[in-house]
């Protein structure tokens, strides 16, 4: 059966050059970076060039780039690193209602622990306003933390407008460039942020591991604690072969993702063009052009989500869902409960995203599949006699 | 996730489609709960002779409907009232624990369809049947 992988969103499959670099630090090239002996010195050398490659795919320096366990831990070192360390000025901390739960859940434990959020809206095609930043900032804002694209609908956000308005404020700006950063082109001086989170796995290099981007000067309190390692900033023996791995996944990406990008973005293009064409009563979650260059992210009226996933996937395609039955809370996604999308609507959800393996051969296997599914769960469904069409 | 079983029903489901002049209708769920199912039951000489189902929801939702229109298939009214969403479940060698909710549904159309079929008989609320376990 063919087999088609369109949840790159999810995760990448690691570049065979990745894996290639990665392989030696796993057996003979085992020294800890922290050793002052030769298997430790030829490793620390490897770790630093990664930290270059990362620095400069971001436009930072590398001093500025501290190695994470990936996207999550990036994101809650940002918002609880920055809250700890400058309580004293100010408890209020400005986010989103579509952040990743990475940030989400970082801004609720900081919640109990006595810091004020605000939750800001976005418009229906998943838009933060600059506007509606400028207002939610007072005395006390210590941090605004917004992330630049978003992982379900693929809305980009207009950081680096937002990024001029907090920076006038002195405030700190985090940014959640998880699926983003050697996506497009991520620049921390043209974001104008102080912090960014990413996550090696997202651009083709292995999982658990990722970097957050602090600019010099930052105050922020430690997150892990224990060794010299980080500088002191996040203690742990490095994972080294994950470190290399990201740091020739960052270097593939900075000579491949324009050409990449133009390429996604073609194909998604004719793809969500094809759903329109052939199948009724769909809609388009997130922005239109805006976009992440590999994210479709569509409801289908009177089908369920995890009908739909099951049913291509047995077909041999490979996506997600936004609906409630596949996650264990049995709620709908946030992001299109936030721009507004009916809960009854939500529910037929489906997020295809593309990478760097998918053909326009997978495209059209994937709509053929597509259709035959949604007209196999609607005959099955009593909505033709029983409800109206929502859009 | 799902069992073999559950698998064979959501991708095979038993019985589906509108039944011509039933003699029981019952419809449950709620598109916004992301679950609606519409059973209909054809009865003789108080058996269902025929069942079938429409619905609208996740691969638990669609087997469980399938199976217990094969189940309630040939049985004695007073027999299909017995019918629990656990009996539902074990035909289905089990559901995941998140998704026990649907074998409930599957019982609740179920007994909603009988409970049609004796308003449309006329008989007296007495004997109907309540809705809730």
């Amino acid at each position: 059966m063919r087999r088609v992988y369109l949840d790159y969103a999810a995760t990448t499959p690691t570049h065979p050059d990745v894996v290639k670099e990665m392989v030696p630090f796993l057996n003979q090239e085992f020294g800890n970076p922290s050793s002052i002996h030769t298997f430790g010195r030829e490793v620390r050398k490897k770790v630093e060039e990664a930290r270059e490659k990362v620095a400069h795919l971001i436009g930072a320096n590398p001093e500025e780039i501290v190695f994470t366990s990936g996207g999550t831990e990036a994101d809650n070192f940002a918002l609880i690193g920055i809250a700890f360390a400058n309580e004293k000025k100010g408890n209020h901390i400005i986010t989103s209602s579509i952040e990743h739960h990475a940030v989400l859940e970082a801004c609720h434990f900081l919640e109990k622990r006595g810091f004020s959020l605000t939750y800001l809206p976005v418009d229906k095609d998943g838009l933060i306003d600059p506007n509606d930043v400028k207002r939610a900032i007072k005395n006390k804002t210590i941090l605004v933390s917004l992330m630049h694209a978003n992982n379900e609908i693929g809305t980009i956000e207009p950081i680096a407008e937002i990024g001029k308005i907090v920076k006038e404020k002195g405030i700190y700006f985090h940014t959640d460039a998880v699926q983003t950063a050697g996506i497009l082109d991520v620049n921390v001086n043209d974001l104008k942020v102080d912090l960014l989170a990413l996550s090696a796995h997202k651009f083709y290099g292995p999982k658990g591991v990722g970097a957050l981007y602090i600019r010099k000067g930052t105050r922020m309190v430690p997150f892990i604690h224990g060794g010299h390692q980080e500088r002191r900033r996040r203690a742990g023996t490095e994972n080294t072969s994950g470190i290399i791995g990201l740091g020739k996944a960052a270097e593939i990406a900075q000579e491949t993702k324009e050409k990449e990008a133009k390429r996604l973005r073609e194909l998604r293009d004719y793809m969500i063009k094809e759903i329109f064409n052939q199948i009724e009563n769909v809609r388009l979650n997130g922005h239109p052009i805006q976009r992440l260059p590999g994210n479709i992210n569509v409801s289908i009226e009177f089908v369920e989500g995890e009908s739909l996933l099951l049913n291509l996937d047995l077909a041999g395609i490979a996506a997600s869902s936004g609906s409630a039955c596949t996650s264990d809370t049995l709620e709908p996604s946030h992001v299109l409960k936030a721009i507004g999308v009916p809960i009854q609507v939500a529910h037929g959800s489906i997020r295809f995203t593309l990478g760097k393996w998918t053909t326009k051969e997978d495209i059209d296997y994937t709509l053929e599949k597509l259709v035959e599914t949604v007209k196999k769960l609607r005959s099955i469904s009593p909505y033709q006699h029983d409800w109206k069409s929502t859009s | 996730m799902y069992s073999e079983k559950v698998m064979d029903h959501f991708n095979n489901p038993r019985n589906v489609g509108v039944m011509e002049n039933p003699d029981g209708v019952g419809t449950v769920g709620n598109p916004v709960c992301g679950d609606v199912m519409k059973l209909y039951i054809k009865v003789k000489d108080e058996r269902i002779v025929d069942a079938k189902f429409q619905t609208f929801g996740c691969g638990a939702a669609i087997a469980t409907s399938s199976m217990v229109t094969e189940i309630v298939k040939g049985k004695t009214i007073k027999e299909a009232l017995k019918i629990s969403n656990k009996t539902v479940a074990e035909a289905l060698d089990g559901l995941p624990p998140v998704k026990m909710h649907c074998s409930v549904l599957a019982e609740e159309a179920l007994k909603a369809a009988i409970n049609d079929y004796f308003s449309q008989k006329g008989k007296s609320k007495k004997e109907k049947v309540s809705k809730q376990d």
